[in-house]
């Protein structure tokens, strides 16, 4: 049952070093502000699992708080390269990062089979494609039925999934609209979830096309206003375009990098 | 009205979408030339993002493929394994609009790794996104890219997303339901695979653009047509079209 803590009590209380962490959000409701809190925190170790790493996961990297990575697009949408994301690839800093790579299909479904408490899922995918020689979670599985030879992507369970919303009621139901992405699968998919949310409300008024994590199946909410930015909260705020193109001069350099992130992660709580 | 390189693969580009019911976009250029194409060739043209939007009409062009205009203006919102799986996988869309870092001559797609030499580690390209089952379950593919030797090469460093394989008949072994890419436009011209060969060959080329400047900005020894054509200048429709599009 959803507890309603502060975030940095929640995220003292559901992530821990070593594990296993997905943070949701396609494009929209991205949880910067957890993952903020998670770098104050300084917990490192962390497999980062995420469709889209982002900006979000391009901090975490260059901080130096994740061993492993496990996605399917690693760019700065509509403006470039991820700098972190690739100097960790590249040239190890601040650490090496392991990849497990796949395409946006094969993650959609490998969250699908999570959720569904599934060891795997089947999609026609990745034939001919390079990627399954580079990933050990890619394989095949014959149809039982018809014979067709499928696609096989082992199931992704974070230990902690975080996703931001735009809110929850007192008892911890929660509510979030708009582009809803891959964010009930991962969420259902993890031992534990964290939602950071706009606003807490005494009801829920029903939204055409919202989806609601009933508060038995989370465990964490905290009250995090504007915790998306720089991406956005459809109602609340909108995408900061302005700054993921600001993003690309800050992330090329690593002192810059390391000075923004001291001004405005470490030494803003 | 003047016009640069870039807009002319951009008109062409929108202009390859006549007839298309469904287009499932690539952010970039893809989505630049899709968005044109609703504002002149193709009205009714139905714009699909990955991130989950069925229909979008944005005014302006998107930065990123979640711009909260892409939902607002959707037809219906959905998650993104309902996309993929529901729509993509199924084979409901038409076309598939793609750009790529490299490309060979049976339009395969390397977005991944490049080699950079035995001492130097790989460049770190952002990976497959939704590319290779894109490129797998359209109907057709167009791609659209800046030519250049960096980016049509002789032999792919990596294949994330498979076009033609290494040849005729290769998608259908493969078990590839779609045509594959059709058409690749380009700053210099239009480039089609040929359907004996499944190779690219060079058809057109853009008003003031030599077959020589093409053939020595293409990594293999690219073939042209018979009879190499010359595109259509843009029309000052297309240009205002795209002018609007791009204020912010």
């Amino acid at each position: 049952m959803a507890e309603i803590l502060s975030l940095q009590e929640a995220v003292a209380r559901l992530v821990r070093p070593g594990q296993t962490v997905a943070m949701e959000g396609f494009t929209h409701l991205i949880p910067f502000a957890a993952a903020h809190e998670v770098i104050r925190q300084g917990i490192t170790d962390l497999t980062l699992v995420r469709m889209t790493p982002d900006v979000i996961y391009d901090q975490l990297i260059g901080m130096g708080a994740a061993r492993k990575l496990v996605f399917s697009w690693g760019g700065n949408p509509g403006v470039g390269s991820l700098h972190r994301f690739r100097d960790a690839v590249e040239n190890g800093w601040p650490r090496p990062l392991e990849l497990d790579e796949h395409s946006h299909a094969g993650m959609a479904n490998r969250y699908v089979a999570g959720a569904s408490r599934l060891p795997f899922a089947v999609l026609r995918g990745y034939r001919g494609s390079d990627l399954p020689t580079r990933s050990a979670t890619i394989s095949t599985v014959r149809c039982p039925f018809t014979g067709e030879e499928l696609a096989a992507v082992a199931a992704v369970n974070p230990d902690v999934t975080v996703i931001h919303a735009q809110r929850a009621d007192r008892a911890g139901n929660v509510q979030l609209w708009g582009l809803v992405g891959i964010q009930k699968e991962a969420a259902l998919a993890a031992d534990r979830v964290l939602v950071t949310v706009e606003e807490i409300v005494d009801t829920l008024d029903p939204r055409p096309g919202a989806v609601v994590l009933p508060a038995w199946a989370v465990h964490a909410v905290a009250v995090a206003p504007g915790g998306s930015h720089p991406s956005y909260t459809a109602g609340y705020s909108v995408r900061d375009n302005d700054f993921y193109q600001a993003w690309d001069p800050i992330s090329r350099d690593r002192e810059t990098f390391l000075a923004w992130m001291r001004t405005h992660v470490l030494e803003a709580a | 009205m003047n016009w640069t390189p870039d807009d002319l693969m951009t008109v062409n580009a929108a202009r390859a979408l006549a007839g298309a019911g469904t287009c499932f976009v690539g952010i970039g250029l893809p989505s630049a030339a899709a968005n044109l194409a609703r504002r002149t060739i193709a009205p009714d043209l139905v714009l699909i993002y990955e991130s989950g939007t069925l229909g979008s009409k944005p005014t302006t062009l998107p930065l990123s493929i979640g711009d909260g205009e892409l939902a607002d203006t959707a037809d219906a919102v959905i998650s993104v394994p309902e996309i993929f799986n529901y729509w993509l996988q199924a084979g409901r869309i038409d076309v598939g609009f793609l750009g790529a870092a490299q490309v060979d001559r049976y339009a395969n797609i390397n977005t991944t790794v490049i080699d950079r030499g035995p001492d130097r580690p790989e460049g770190r390209l952002p990976g497959a996104g939704g590319a290779p089952e894109i490129a797998a379950s359209c109907g057709k593919v167009l791609m659209v890219l800046r030519h250049s030797r960096r980016n049509f090469v002789e032999k792919l460093d990596f294949v994330t997303t498979v076009g033609h394989g290494s040849g005729p008949g290769d998608r259908a072994r493969l078990g590839l339901p779609g045509a594959g890419p059709v058409t690749v436009i380009t700053d210099l011209g239009v480039l089609r695979a040929d359907p004996e060969t499944a190779e690219l060959v060079l058809t057109e080329v853009h008003p003031g653009v030599e077959v020589e400047q093409v053939v020595e900005a293409t990594g293999w020894k690219l073939r042209t047509a018979a009879t190499v054509g010359v595109t259509a200048p843009p029309t000052t429709e297309e240009l205002t079209a795209l002018r609007d599009l791009r204020r912010v």
